[in-house]
């Protein structure tokens, strides 16, 4: 494989990877979970790391993972204690465990290959040289294996666990009274979200990973209400922004993953104001066509009890000239409205409009 | 750069963090605070090229702070944008930003560092995990002024900003304009989380608004205290971390502050006095404990009402046939000088046979009174009167008492009895 293309592959992997349970994150209103899971498996990947020399093997991710999961028990734990609100035990323990992280990784910086850059924003490039090869024929890299398998795993739980994961997501208390666990599907998700983020680790770095793991499925989340739909969009948005991102990043000669995330926020504002129903401008654009069919509607109203001239319309409705002579003329092409400035009355079709508006 | 100028600095900046953070803790916006610093990485970028651009000093603290503050009230405003017009909920519009603006921010940064002409010495990726090291006299005295502002601006304005805190819709009925307290709240806390940055970094800045607040809470329960031991946590945090972090050479400050505030949430969270959990083990323990002895001491009564020998000794293997209270129990009635024990036999003494007659007492005026005022049915009396009979203080049994007209029984025909037997 070209540098280039290794760089995409692993990119799109992380992407799939990451949306995947990104999406049921954001569903679940727990993206900032995701949040201090990416930051809080740190230690646990430093000491992965120091004992096995690599990130990238599947026995580290799932080892630390255990410590996203248990991440999520400590924020739990303090928050039972009821002395901790939630937010707050959420934002107490993460940069305890990251700072942990940081002070082991300058502990032994220079030693191998690991530093704080690499910890903030990763190291796209160097997956083409860590190479590992398969079955004694493919030569690959070891990063875009390890994220395969990772995206595929999650893919498999995300199938498997179909129907568990859409109950429990959107009514938890129906999951639990047909008897489908929602703690397990809760815990296997953490799971998932962090063996995800461990694998991403060497790639994009521990906090990238937020940008991979909420953004494409919240630009997705504007786009539509079907969940399949929804998980579908945020991987193909996540692997776009891969693209634009590392075309971005090759042109600037900047950071690669920091490209990235900024490709997928560039989505997300797109989404923002352009999603047909979610997006800012449909929104207003759909407000501004409710008070073009309500004024219309007011002037119908108005000569269906009296015909009128131009001059009366305007007394009564108290509107100036310039909005009456829009709404007016407007009628006049729909039909609505019959007669001239002197003597207007509605049409049968424009009674209809109006009965039409106002109920 | 005296080391006594870098603690003062980052003592600074704790203690701003700190104060600033109770309002944010109150107002479970914990988390914004890390948007803020993510969101102020980019700003300090753009600010370094604008400076550099314009001719100005790009390093100048002021610029730099100008910058984070920038970018960290974009953050904070599209937080709130995304969240007014979309279906997203705040913690989404929290990640999203946090995580872009970083991204921003990191593309800046290496842009920096490739293309700028002082490229290595551009020194902004101390902005990432702080280094106190790198804190010159001007910076420090920046944080200073800038920090002394945000802390006067809480003291002049404390009480609006507490009604606020703590309920805004009272506020705005007491006719306190919110919105605009509100949007000073947040910028004083960006203020504050943009003093930081030098120090301990955009990535772990968050934790010094919330954690030493979060450790204040366990201390008090009024806010103004609270604020000021914050301060005082974070102060301390920030010092001990810089004294620790320049004990060996290129060391990042962020991470040692961190978690000398986290040691110090850790030691609230278990000491801290009435919150405590070690104090609360202590308090459930103690409680047990004397339960368990007036359960024995009423034991104790109960034999001598049978044989109408309330003083004097008795064996232990009498009382065991009771409850099978454990020889401990015995032991513990003993030290607390409520029985005496001799070889296999226990003995009330003075104050034992007061104590034990008080619980019965209790237990059957009690069980009286559920049964004439509330009419609960005999048979759901006893239960609840083993656990009333350790709570009922001596003047609510008085008045019990007095309220029944003093009985002599209790509903299954027991006598009440009123202070230990004649001897």
């Amino acid at each position: 494989m070209s540098r280039d293309l290794t760089i995409l592959a692993v990119g799109a992997a992380a992407a799939v990877a990451c949306a995947l349970p990104g999406t049921f994150l954001l569903l679940r209103g727990m993206s900032l979970l995701g949040d201090a899971i990416s930051h809080a498996v740190l230690p646990g990947i430093v000491i992965a790391f120091l004992l096995s020399g690599t990130v990238s093997a599947l026995p580290v991710v799932l080892g630390a993972g255990a410590v996203g999961l248990f991440t999520v028990f400590l924020i739990e734990t303090l928050r039972r204690t009821r002395r901790v609100k939630e937010d707050a035990s959420i934002a107490v323990v993460f940069p305890a465990l990251f700072a942990l992280g940081v002070l082991l990784v300058v502990q032994f910086a220079g030693q191998k290959d690991l530093d704080q850059e690499c910890v903030l924003y990763g190291e796209i490039a160097y997956a083409h040289f860590d190479t590992m090869t398969l079955f004694g024929v493919v030569t690959l890299s070891r990063p875009l294996v390890v994220l395969a398998v990772v995206a595929l795993l999650n893919l498999a739980f995300v199938v498997g666990f179909w129907k568990e994961l859409k109950l429990s997501t959107f009514d938890g208390t129906l999951a639990a009274a047909l008897g489908l666990s929602p703690a397990l599907v809760h815990y296997l998700l953490m799971g998932a979200v962090s063996a995800t983020t461990v694998a991403s680790f060497e790639s994009i770095g521990a906090i990238l990973v937020v940008a991979f793991l909420i953004v494409p499925p919240a630009t997705a989340y504007l786009l539509t209400d079907r969940l399949s739909v929804m998980l579908a969009l945020a991987c193909g948005i996540g692997v776009g922004a891969v693209a634009i991102g590392y075309e971005f990043a090759r042109r600037t000669d900047t950071s690669i993953a920091g490209s990235m995330a900024v490709a997928m926020g560039l989505l997300f504002a797109l989404a923002w104001l352009f999603a047909p129903s979610e997006g800012v401008l449909g929104r207003l654009y759909r407000r501004r066509l409710a008070a073009d069919r309500f004024a219309k509607a007011l002037v119908l109203e108005r000569l269906a009890r009296e015909p009128a001239s131009y001059k009366a319309l305007g007394r009564d409705l108290a509107w100036d000239s310039e909005r009456l002579s829009h709404v007016l003329a407007s009628l006049r092409a729909q039909g609505h409205v019959s007669g001239d400035d002197a003597r207007m009355e509605p049409t049968p079709g424009g009674l209809a409009f109006a009965r039409d508006v106002m109920q | 750069m005296t080391l006594l100028t870098v603690l003062l600095g980052c003592a600074t900046v704790g203690a701003v963090a700190g104060s600033l953070g109770c309002f944010a803790v109150l107002r479970r916006q914990s988390l914004l605070g890390d948007a803020l610093a993510h969101a102020a990485l980019p700003g300090v970028c753009l600010a370094f090229l604008a400076g550099a651009a314009l001719g100005l000093d790009p390093r100048g603290p002021l610029l730099l702070l100008s910058g984070a503050l920038l970018t960290a009230w974009l953050g904070t405003l599209l937080v709130i944008a995304i969240t007014a017009t979309t279906r997203l909920k705040q913690d989404a519009a929290i990640g999203i930003v946090l995580s872009v603006f970083f991204g921003t921010g990191i593309v800046l940064l290496t842009y920096v560092q490739k293309h700028a002409a002082d490229a290595r010495q551009a020194g902004l990726d101390r902005f990432l995990f702080g280094q106190a090291a790198s804190l010159l006299a001007r910076d420090v005295w920046t944080m200073a002024a800038l920090g002394g502002a945000v802390l006067l601006t809480v003291t002049l304005l404390f009480r609006p900003f507490q009604i606020v805190a703590f309920d805004g819709e009272h506020a705005a009925s007491l006719g306190y304009p919110v919105r605009a307290i509100e949007v000073l709240l947040v910028s004083l806390i960006a203020l504050a989380v943009v003093v930081g940055l030098q120090a301990v970094g955009v990535v772990l800045m968050a934790a010094l608004v919330v954690t030493p607040a979060a450790a204040a809470r366990q201390w008090t329960d009024r806010l103004g205290r609270m604020v000021l031991l914050a301060g005082g946590i974070g102060g301390a945090a920030g010092a001990m971390g810089a004294w620790a972090s320049s004990l060996r050479s290129h060391l990042p400050t962020g991470p040692i502050i961190v978690l000398f505030a986290t040691g110090l949430l850790g030691v609230s969270l278990l000491l801290a006095p009435r919150r405590g959990i070690v104090w609360g083990a202590v308090r459930r323990a103690r409680n047990r404990r004397r339960v368990r002895v007036e359960n024995l001491l009423k034991d104790l009564w109960r034999l001598g009402e049978q044989d109408g020998r309330f003083a004097g000794p008795r064996a232990i293997s009498d009382l065991l046939a009771v409850r099978g209270a454990p020889r401990s129990v015995v032991e513990e009635a003993r030290t607390d000088g409520y029985a005496a024990v001799a070889g296999a036999a226990v003995e009330l003494t003075p104050t034992g046979l007061d104590r034990a007659s008080r619980i019965v007492r209790n237990h059957r005026i009690w069980e009286l009174y559920l049964s004439r005022r509330l009419e609960i049915a005999d048979d759901h009396l006893h239960r609840d009167a083993e656990e009333m009979e350790h709570a009922l203080e001596d003047d609510v049994i008085e008045q019990i008492d007095r309220a029944l007209g003093r009985p002599a029984k209790d509903p299954h025909g027991r006598p009440i009895p009123r202070g230990a037997p004649a001897a």
